[in-house]
Order: C-alpha cells, then structure tokens, then sequence
C-alpha cells in the first residue's frame, strides 16, 4: 500500500497483530482530518470568490451572525448579504454534494462490479437520464415550466435505464456477475442513446439547450435545487457507507464472499440501487458531471490503500472537495463567461490525477 | 456425531453430471483426503460440502441440511480455502484476515474488539504478524498460502475445506503448511482436502477416498486406496507405492529406458 509501510512493517512487531488496528486507526483519522480541511478551505474559497469578492473574516463573521447566542453583526452589505446566502452558497453546497454523491457511487459501483472503470453513469445512468432530460428539453416546451419537468425526467430515466440493465443482466445466463452487468448496461446505453440521437434530429432546434444538459452545470436558482436533492443524496451515502465493509468483502470474488457468508447477489442489488437513487438525484440537477466518479475515488485509492472503510468517507469529503474547487474554475476562467462544469473537471483533473498515478506508481502490484 | 455427512450426492453443472451419488462421512476430528484424476470432481464436491453450489442429495453438516442453512450459517460450519484464491493485491495481511469474521458479524456490523483478536491469533498462529500491515501482492506463495490460511482460521468454522493446499508450493513449504493443518486437527478441526500429491494425501490424511468421473472408486486407509494396480488404471500412471512406518509413498517411475545421451550416440 503505501511505501513508508514496507520497511516499518519488515522490522517487525512482536505485537503487530494487536497493535496494526490502532496504528491504522491514527492513519485513517490523520487522512480523515486532511479530507475534512481540504473541503473546509474549498468550500471557504469557492464562496469567496466570484464576480464581487468576499473575504474570508467577513463571511465568517456573516456566518456567526446567523448563529443564535454569538450576537455577532455582519459585515456585508444587504447585496453582499443576497450573493453569499442567495447565490454562492446554494451553489457550492449543491457542489459538495454532487461532488461527494458522484465520488462515493463511482468507488461503491467500482467496488460491487469489481471493474475499476465503472463509474457512476456505466449501468445506463447517463444514457437514461440523457434521454429522459432531451424528451423534457425537446417536448416539455408548451409554457408550463419545462424547467421543473425537466429534474423528473432525468432522475426517471436514469433509475429507468438501471432497473432495465439489471433486470437484462439477470436474465443473461444463470450467472449476476459483475461482467454479465455491465455487459447489460453498454447494451441498455447504446439502445437509449439511439433513442435519444433520434429525438434530438426531430427536434433539433432544442439541440443546444440538450448538449449544455449534457456537459453538466451547477447554475442553480437558490436553495430549490439543494432541497431538491439533499434527502436522496443523504439516504444514498448513509447506506453506501454502511456497505463498505460488505465491498471490502466483495473484492474477494463472488464465490469467496459466498463462502465467507456473504448474500453476493443481495449486496451488489442494494448497492446498485442505493447508489443509483443517489446519481440519478445528482445527474437531474446538474447533469453529467463525468470523471469526479472515477478520478477521486483512483486518487484516494492511490494515496490510503484499497479498504472501503476508508476508501468511501475519504471518496465523500475529497469528492465535494474537488467539484467546489472546478466549479469555481469553471465559474472565473472566462468570467463573466462560465466554462460547462464537465470540460473542468476533466481538464484539471486529468493532469492531477497523472501526477497522482506517477508519484504513487512504484507501490502496489 | 459426525462432522459431514454426504448421502447420495449428486451435482450438476451446466447440464453435465459432475458427481453421481456420493457418500462419505467425516468424524469431528478427522482428515480425509479426496484423490483422483483431473477433472474427478474433487473440488466440486467440496464446493457442494461449502454450500457454493446446488445438489442432489444430503451435505449435512452436525445434522443440518446445507440447502436449508443461511449462507452465513454455513459459512459459520466451513472455512473454504479454494485452489487459487482471489486475493486484492493492494490489501493488507491484517485486512485479508479480518475478512474471516464476517460470518461472525450482522449484515452492516463492523468488527469488534474480539473478531480483531482472531484475527490477531490466526495471524501470529501462521506466523504472519510481521507481515500484518504488508500488502498481498508483495507476499511469496508460501506466504500467500499461508495468510489464506490465516483467513480460514479466523473464521473458526469446525469444519476446514482445502482445494488443492499445496499447489505452487516448493517441497519444504508443502510439508510446513500440512503440518500446520496436522496441529489444527489435532486441536479438533475436522478436515477435508482434495489433493493432487498422493504422497502427500497418504502421509497427512486419516482417510482417501478417490474419485473417477464423479463416483467413488475406492475408500479407506491410504494403503487400502493407493493400490500400484489402482494408481495404473485410474491415472494410467507407472507407481511404486512404498508404505512404511512415516514414510508413505507413491513414487512414479519412468516407463521407457533410461537411455543415456553418451550411450546412445555410441551406438550408432
């Protein structure tokens, strides 16, 4: 795992075995520290920062005043006041957990179907959403709010295009293995993007408005779309979570996690769904983020070790993390202009992740 | 009471017939050894014995049915140690071993302070505690084999499953991890091996049974089993079967001549 480990490991314990979960219970609380400052600064930075620049003092002073007892005033002007509360805030709160949902399902969906590749759209997500958010851009014009309609559609296809992926994956042979699932998913995908490319030559005037879905974005109108989906993406994580020591079990193989007790098929159906509720939520609001689902949890894995104890909380923290920080790129580099949000994420976290790799590249097999 | 019992077991996989009504049974405390030819069946009847796979018959386990028994029941009754285990390179030694517990704990429960002892006393029983916090991958094969093994312990299951135990290991390390096997049945683990070494098989197990084509052929002490002319006709191999006090052994022999280069030449 991590290389300082070898040697220290080589010189011996004579009560290794008693002291190795104390000593690993200082390392993951050590990275769970840095996980925690690194999205605490993201999230005081991406607030800061914008169009009219708020300081650090004063938005921590104009978070004090809102606390009860501290009889703290704030600094900031009654417009400053509505761009931290009405504008930035919502926005990076709606990153952090974008971010962290992507982050967690792509390690948890790595881990169920044993792929390193999987991410959160493999099983049909993305081209599911895609199509239910193209049918919403492309026939729910008609005055009433195509906006409103548009989360459903996508959250809709989304868990639509799974169920039917896993549902085609368990008919395929005897065996639910990880293979015969995400063969079923690239089948779902490409018949739902077919359907979707054929929508959008019908309608291809709405061509634009569908492609900026596609590359993902953050704009939100206030708190609406936070409240919108904070309760899936809460009951996603919870559960994922509960699961990592089930995925460490699972990297044994199905038939090892079998004998070891493990109800394989039930824990890789409850993964799936509880991380599909939890994508499909994330994807409605922003649409398709790529790479924060497969670069964070690498990254994280690269730097800790393989363990889904510690893999998934780290995954959750360094994933909203990350999407604060792009989304703030994403917002400045050609401010006024933004950049599409999943052009970012990839841009900046190619290259970091190749720094990641080469540092990391002489430990593990 | 008897640790397995195996009547009329019979398995199928993918349509073809793998075993055709088996019997055996196992006393608490015994080791029997599986021998037989590629392809006999030998692991699927373990697998079967782990409940991994669907069957005929009756596998019952102290006197409960395995069809009828949750996975983690079994798993609680049998350790499996399959012929190459799948083990996650980046994962630690103390992890790999903790993995043992989990017929121990509920479905989201995490170890606790008595599972991470287990672990602990199945890693310094293998002489692995230097090795704890070491990934698998930078293991050798005997080491490798012996963290498995280490996994099974942990688990604390009565009843051990090897598939092959000594495959890919050199003749020192067979014999250290055999041995290790002998000293656990001795504390009352009952064992059941398939296993490819006849020497081997004669020399650790109580018992053989030998399996061609999915039936038994022969049961019974390995001199009863190991017969020269049994040997010849089941594996179509050329042996000498030694049996003296510690030293049992079926040695192959070479069928041609043995002709030398040098002589060879000089006969032309």
């Amino acid at each position: 795992m991590n290389a300082p480990d070898v040697p220290l490991a080589t010189e011996g314990d004579a009560a290794a075995g008693h002291a190795r979960p104390a000593a690993s219970f200082g390392r993951s609380a050590v990275a769970l520290i840095l996980a925690g400052g690194f999205l605490l600064a993201s999230v005081v930075v991406g607030i800061s920062v914008g169009p009219v620049h708020l300081g650090v003092g004063s938005i921590i002073d104009a978070t004090a005043a809102h606390l009860p007892l501290l009889h703290v005033h704030s600094p900031l002007s009654d417009t400053d006041e509505a761009i931290l509360w009405q504008l930035r805030a919502p926005r990076v709160v709606l990153a952090c957990l974008v971010g962290g949902m992507l982050a967690v399902a792509g390690a948890s969906y790595q881990g169920v179907l044993r792929n390193p590749l999987a991410d959160p759209y493999l099983l049909g997500i993305a081209a599911g959403a895609g199509l239910g958010a193209t049918l919403a851009i492309a026939y729910g014009h008609g005055g009433f709010a195509s906006y409103d309609l548009l989360p459903l559609a996508a959250f809709i296809g989304a868990a639509a295009g799974v169920g039917a992926a896993y549902a085609l994956g368990r008919t395929v042979g005897s065996g639910r293995s990880p293979a015969t699932l995400i063969l079923a998913g690239v089948t779902i995908t490409s018949f739902l993007t077919a359907l979707q490319t054929f929508v959008q030559q019908q309608r291809s005037e709405t061509l634009r408005e569908t492609y900026s879905w596609l590359l993902g974005r953050l704009d939100t109108s206030g708190w609406r779309d936070v409240i919108l989906v904070l309760p899936y993406v809460a009951v996603s994580v919870v559960a994922l979570l509960l699961h990592r020591r089930l995925l460490d079990v699972l990297s044994v193989g199905d038939e090892e996690a079998a004998a070891l007790g493990v109800n394989v098929g039930r824990v890789r159906l409850t993964v799936v769904v509880f991380a599909t509720i939890g994508t499909a939520a994330a994807v409605a609001i922003s649409g398709l983020i790529g790479f924060v689902g497969i670069i964070v949890p690498h990254a994280v894995r690269l730097l800790v070790g393989p363990s889904y104890r510690l893999l998934l909380p780290l995954s959750l923290l360094v994933g909203a993390g990350f999407l604060v920080c792009t989304d703030m790129l994403a917002r400045t580099v050609m401010a006024p202009a933004e950049l599409p949000i999943g052009v970012v994420t990839a841009f900046f976290g190619a290259p970091f992740f190749a720094v990641v790799l080469r540092t990391t590249r002489m430990v593990g097999p | 009471m008897s640790e397995l019992r195996l009547r009329s077991l019979s398995v199928a996989l993918g349509g073809a017939p793998i075993l055709r009504e088996i019997d055996a049974e196992l006393q608490r405390g015994e080791w029997l050894a599986l021998v037989g030819p590629n392809g006999a069946g030998k692991s699927t009847l373990l697998r079967a014995t782990a409940g991994l796979v669907g069957y005929r018959g009756s596998v019952s386990l102290d006197g409960a049915e395995v069809a009828g028994l949750s996975r983690r029941a079994v798993a609680a009754r049998v350790a499996f140690v399959p012929q190459t285990p799948l083990l996650p390179p980046d994962m630690t030694v103390g992890e790999y071993v903790l993995l043992g517990r989990t017929p121990h704990l509920g479905y989201l429960a995490t170890e606790g302070r008595r599972d991470r002892e287990a672990a602990a006393t199945a890693l310094g029983r293998l002489d692995l505690e230097r090795f704890a916090r070491r990934p698998l991958a930078s293991l050798s094969g005997g080491e490798a084999q012996r963290a498995v093994l280490a996994r099974a312990m942990a688990q604390q299951a009565p009843l051990l499953l090897l598939d092959e135990p000594t495959t890919a290991l050199d003749v020192g390390r067979q014999q250290q991890v055999l041995e290790l096997v002998e000293e656990l049945r001795q504390e009352g683990l009952t064992v059941l091996s398939a296993m490819h070494d006849l020497t081997l098989a004669g020399q650790y197990a109580d018992r053989l049974t030998m399996l061609v084509d999915g039936c038994v052929v022969a049961s019974g002490t390995p001199a009863e089993v190991l017969t020269e002319q049994r040997v010849a006709r089941f594996y179509q191999a050329w042996v000498h079967v030694v049996d003296e006090p510690g030293g049992f052994a079926v040695v192959p022999r070479r069928q041609s001549a043995h002709v030398p280069i040098s002589a060879g030449r000089s006969e032309r």
